[in-house]
C-alpha cells in the first residue's frame, strides 16, 4: 500500500525520471542478455537515447545532443555497419568453456563491487537550489568553461585525436605488395 | 498559462499536420515535376489536376498484402519503417516556422520548441535517421536489402561530416545554436548565402545525400540491388519509408531555407510590419506580418522541394567510388577550408567583403598550383 | 570500319580540374531538363482528346450503302476467303422483288458477322471486297468487351447508317498515295 501511495504521489519529472531510468536499464541489459550482437546494438542505442533524455532533465541539453550525435549516431551505426558484415551463423566458441565464464564472471561481479563500493564512499555535493545557476549545462557556459579553465586540456585532447585519426589512415594504409581485395 | 499552452499545443499540432501534408503533397508534385521534365503532364485523373493522387495512392498501399518474410528478423523488420518516420518527424519540432504571434499582449514564437541546441538537435535526429534504414534492411534477411543498408550507413555517416562542419561555419557566424536566433541574425536580406556560398552548395549536397535523393541514392539503387533496403517490404510498410524521405526532404528544405535563406526574413519586412501595425493595429498587424513572414519561409521551402526533384530528374546517380571520393576528397576539404575562410573574415571588420577574397584566394591557389602541376606532368 | 558517318568521337581526355568539381556539367544538365520543363507537352489526354490516326487506320468494320442508301455487299465470300483469322462469316440470300431500295446487287448477306476476337484488323478483307463493301473505319475502335456474347458483331452493328454516314480523306491505297504527294 505504501508503495503504491508512494506512485501516486510522483511528480511528472519524477515519473519522466523514473521512467527514462527504466528505458536506460532495459537496453543495457538487453544489451548484455541479448544473443544477437545486432540486438544487443539496437538495446544500446535506445540505453545512449534515454541517457540523453535524462540529460536534458539535467538542463545538459548540448551533452544530449552531443551524446546522440556521437554515441547513438555515429560510433553505434559503425558497430551495426561492422556487425553487419560478419557472420553471425556461426556461433562463437569463445564462451562455451566453463573457465572462460568463470573468469569472465568473477571479473564482472569484482568490478561491480569496486563500483557499488567507490560510489559509496563518495562524496556527494548536494546542489543548493536556491543559488544553483540553471545555465549551467548549457553550451555558452560549457563553452566557456572548456575554453578559459581546461584551455590547455582540450587543445591537448584535440591534438590527442588528430594523432589517432592520423594514426588510424596510417595503419589501414595499403602497403605496396599487399594483396588487393 | 493555461492560454499559452493551449495556443503552443496547436501550434505543434498544425506544424505537425503541415508536415505530414506537405509530404503526403511532394509524392504529388514529384510525380508533376518528373513528368513536366520528361514533357508529360503526370497524374491528372484523380480529381481535379489529379490533386487527391496522394490519396489514392495511400489508399492502395494500405490495401496491399503486409508480407514479413519467414526467416525475417520480425521484430526489427516491424520497427524498421516506424524508426525511420518517427526520426523523420522529430526533427520539424524545432524549426521556427514564423516569427511571432501577438495574442493578449503576449509574444508566442510559431515553433514546436525553441531549444537552446535546436540545429544539434535537428544533426542528431538525422543521424539517428539511418537506423531505419539500417535495421529494416538488416532485418529483411536478404541480401539485396542488406547492401542496400550498409550503403545508407557509410554514405550517411560520409556526408554528415562534411555537412556537421559547414553547420559549424554558420555557426561561428551567428554564435548561437539555436535556430531561431540564427534566423533573427538574417533579418531583412542579409542572408548567410551571400556570406557563405560554397558552404551553402555544400550544405545542399549533403543534404542530397542525407535525404538518400538522387544523384546519391545508392541505397535503393534498383538496377544494382533490387529495391534497395526496402526490397522485402510492401504495403504500408513500404509506404513509410518511402513517406519518410519525402519528410526528410520538407525538413532539410526547411533547415536549408532557414539557415542560409533567412527563412521568414524577407526584404522589405520591416517596412511591411510597420505598414501593417500601422493601418490594422498592433495586435492584428503583427500577426498578419508574422501569417506573410511564414508564407515566405513555405515558399523557399518549396522552392528548396522543387529543387530536390529537379536535382532527381536531372542528374544520374554515382558510383560508389565517385560517392565517397566526393565525401571525403572534395566535400570534407573544401567545408574545413570555408570553415577557416568564414572564421577568419568574421574576424575581420568587412565580413561579406573578406569573405569573397578569401575565397577568391583559395580559388586562385588552388586552380593556379593544379594548373603548374598538371603543366610539369604534361612535360615529363 | 565506319558504317555510317552519324558516330560521334567520344573524348575520353582526362576532366580539367573545373570539369572534376562536377559543377559545369550538372549545370548545363539541369538549365536542359528546366528547358524542358516549361516546354511543350507531348501528352494526348486519350478519351477526352483524340489524335487523328490518318485516313487508312483500321478500326471497327463497316458495310457500306451506296448513295441511295442500298447496301453494297453481294455475299461474294470474298472477304470470308481473303480474311487470315477467319473472322467472317455470312449467308447469303436472294433479293426479291420489292427489295430494290434495300439492296444494290440481286445476292445480298442476309446474314454478316465478325467476330471481333478472332478479327486481327489486318485490312484484307477491306482490299478482298469487289463491291467496295466492307472498310475498316478509320475514326472508331472495337470497344472492350465484357462478356463473350458481345464479342461477335452482327449487321446491326456493322451496316452504315445513313443519317452519319463514313467517309474518309482517302479510300484506297491509290488514294493515300496520291493525298501524300499532295501533302509534300
Amino acid at each position: 500500500m505504501h508503495f503504491l501511495e508512494i506512485i501516486k504521489n510522483l511528480s511528472l519529472v519524477q515519473w519522466a525520471f523514473y521512467f527514462l531510468s527504466i528505458l536506460t536499464l532495459y537496453g543495457a541489459l538487453g544489451t548484455i542478455l541479448s544473443k544477437n550482437p545486432i540486438h544487443s546494438v539496437i538495446y544500446l542505442v535506445v540505453t545512449f537515447f534515454s541517457i540523453s533524455g535524462i540529460y536534458i532533465m539535467l538542463n545538459a541539453q548540448f551533452l544530449a545532443a552531443v551524446n546522440v550525435i556521437v554515441y547513438a549516431g555515429a560510433i553505434m551505426v559503425l558497430f551495426l555497419f561492422v556487425l553487419m558484415f560478419l557472420n553471425l551463423k556461426e556461433e562463437s566458441t569463445e564462451m562455451k568453456t566453463s573457465p572462460m565464464l568463470i573468469a569472465a564472471v568473477s571479473t564482472g561481479l569484482l568490478l561491480g563491487l569496486i563500483l557499488i563500493a567507490t560510489i559509496r564512499k563518495a562524496e556527494i555535493t548536494r546542489v543548493n537550489y536556491n543559488d544553483f545557476d540553471p545555465n549551467t549545462g548549457l553550451i555558452e557556459t560549457l563553452g566557456m568553461v572548456l575554453y578559459k579553465n581546461y584551455m590547455l586540456p582540450f587543445e591537448l585532447v584535440s591534438v590527442l585525436f588528430l594523432v589517432a585519426m592520423s594514426g588510424a589512415i596510417l595503419l589501414g594504409k595499403r602497403e605496396k605488395g599487399e594483396s588487393h581485395f | 498559462m493555461e492560454f499559452i499552452l493551449l495556443i503552443k499545443g496547436l501550434i505543434i499540432l498544425t506544424i505537425f499536420a503541415l508536415s505530414l501534408g506537405i509530404a503526403a503533397y511532394e509524392t504529388y508534385f514529384e510525380r508533376v515535376i518528373a513528368a513536366y521534365i520528361q514533357d508529360r503532364v503526370g497524374p491528372d485523373r484523380a480529381g481535379p489536376f489529379g490533386i487527391l493522387q496522394p490519396l489514392a495512392d495511400a489508399g492502395k498501399l494500405f490495401f496491399k498484402e503486409d508480407f514479413i518474410p519467414t526467416l525475417a528478423d520480425k521484430g526489427l523488420f516491424i520497427i524498421g519503417p516506424g524508426i525511420a518516420m518517427l526520426t523523420a518527424l522529430m526533427s520539424s519540432a524545432v524549426i521556427p516556422f514564423g516569427d511571432t504571434l501577438l495574442i493578449k499582449g503576449q509574444y508566442i514564437p510559431v515553433q514546436g520548441m525553441d531549444v537552446n541546441i535546436g540545429i544539434l538537435w535537428v544533426f542528431g535526429i538525422v543521424s539517428l535517421g539511418v537506423y531505419g534504414i539500417l535495421i529494416g534492411g538488416w532485418a529483411s534477411n536478404n541480401k539485396y536489402s542488406l547492401y542496400g543498408a550498409i550503403r545508407a550507413a557509410s554514405q550517411n555517416i560520409s556526408y554528415e561530416l562534411a555537412m556537421g562542419i559547414t553547420l559549424l561555419s554558420v555557426i561561428v557566424v551567428t554564435g548561437s545554436l539555436s535556430i531561431r536566433t540564427i534566423v533573427g541574425l538574417q533579418h531583412g536580406i542579409d542572408w548567410n548565402i551571400f556570406y557563405q556560398p560554397v558552404g551553402f552548395l555544400i550544405f545542399v549536397t549533403c543534404s542530397l545525400a542525407e535525404c538518400n535523393r538522387t544523384p546519391f541514392d545508392l541505397p535503393e539503387s534498383e538496377n544494382e540491388l533490387v529495391a534497395g533496403y526496402h526490397t522485402e517490404y510492401g504495403s504500408m510498410k513500404l509506404g513509410l519509408y518511402l513517406f519518410s524521405e519525402y519528410v526528410n526532404m520538407f525538413i532539410s528544405s526547411a533547415i536549408i531555407a532557414s539557415l542560409f535563406l533567412g527563412a521568414y526574413n524577407y526584404p522589405g519586412m520591416d517596412f511591411v510590419h510597420s505598414f501593417l501595425t500601422g493601418k490594422l493595429g498592433e495586435s492584428f498587424g503583427h500577426n498578419l506580418a508574422t501569417v506573410l513572414g511564414i508564407l515566405v519561409y513555405i515558399l523557399k521551402i518549396f522552392f528548396f522541394i522543387f529543387v530536390f526533384m529537379w536535382v532527381r530528374w536531372t542528374l544520374p546517380r554515382f558510383k560508389y567510388d565517385q560517392l565517397m571520393n566526393m565525401a571525403w576528397k572534395w566535400m570534407m576539404p573544401l567545408s574545413i577550408v570555408n570553415l577557416i575562410i568564414v572564421a577568419a573574415a568574421e574576424l575581420s571588420p568587412y565580413p561579406l567583403l573578406f569573405n569573397y577574397i578569401g575565397l577568391a584566394i583559395f580559388a586562385f591557389l588552388y586552380f593556379g598550383s593544379r594548373t603548374v602541376y598538371n603543366n610539369k606532368k604534361s612535360k615529363l | 570500319m565506319q558504317l555510317t558517318n552519324r558516330s560521334k568521337k567520344t573524348d575520353k581526355s582526362d576532366l580539367s580540374v573545373l570539369e572534376k568539381t562536377y559543377f559545369p556539367g550538372v549545370a548545363k544538365g539541369m538549365a536542359i531538363t528546366l528547358k524542358h520543363f516549361f516546354s511543350k507537352k507531348a501528352t494526348i489526354r486519350y478519351p477526352e482528346e483524340k489524335r487523328y490516326l490518318g485516313p487508312v487506320f483500321r478500326g471497327h468494320h463497316i458495310l457500306k450503302r451506296d448513295e441511295a442508301g442500298r447496301e453494297r455487299c453481294t455475299a461474294c465470300g470474298l472477304c470470308a476467303v481473303a480474311c487470315p483469322a477467319e473472322a467472317i462469316s455470312m449467308v447469303a440470300a436472294e433479293r426479291v422483288k420489292g427489295e430494290e431500295h434495300l439492296y444494290r446487287e440481286e445476292k445480298y448477306a442476309a446474314n454478316y458477322e465478325v467476330n471481333m476476337l478472332r478479327c486481327i484488323f489486318c485490312g484484307l478483307c477491306e482490299e478482298a471486297c469487289p463491291k467496295q463493301a466492307v472498310y475498316l473505319r478509320h475514326d472508331k475502335f472495337v470497344p472492350v468487351f465484357t462478356s463473350r456474347d458481345q464479342v461477335i458483331y452482327g449487321k446491326d452493328q456493322l451496316v452504315e447508317d445513313m443519317d452519319n454516314r463514313y467517309t474518309r480523306d482517302a479510300w484506297t491505297k491509290e488514294d493515300m498515295q496520291e493525298l501524300w504527294e499532295k501533302q509534300k
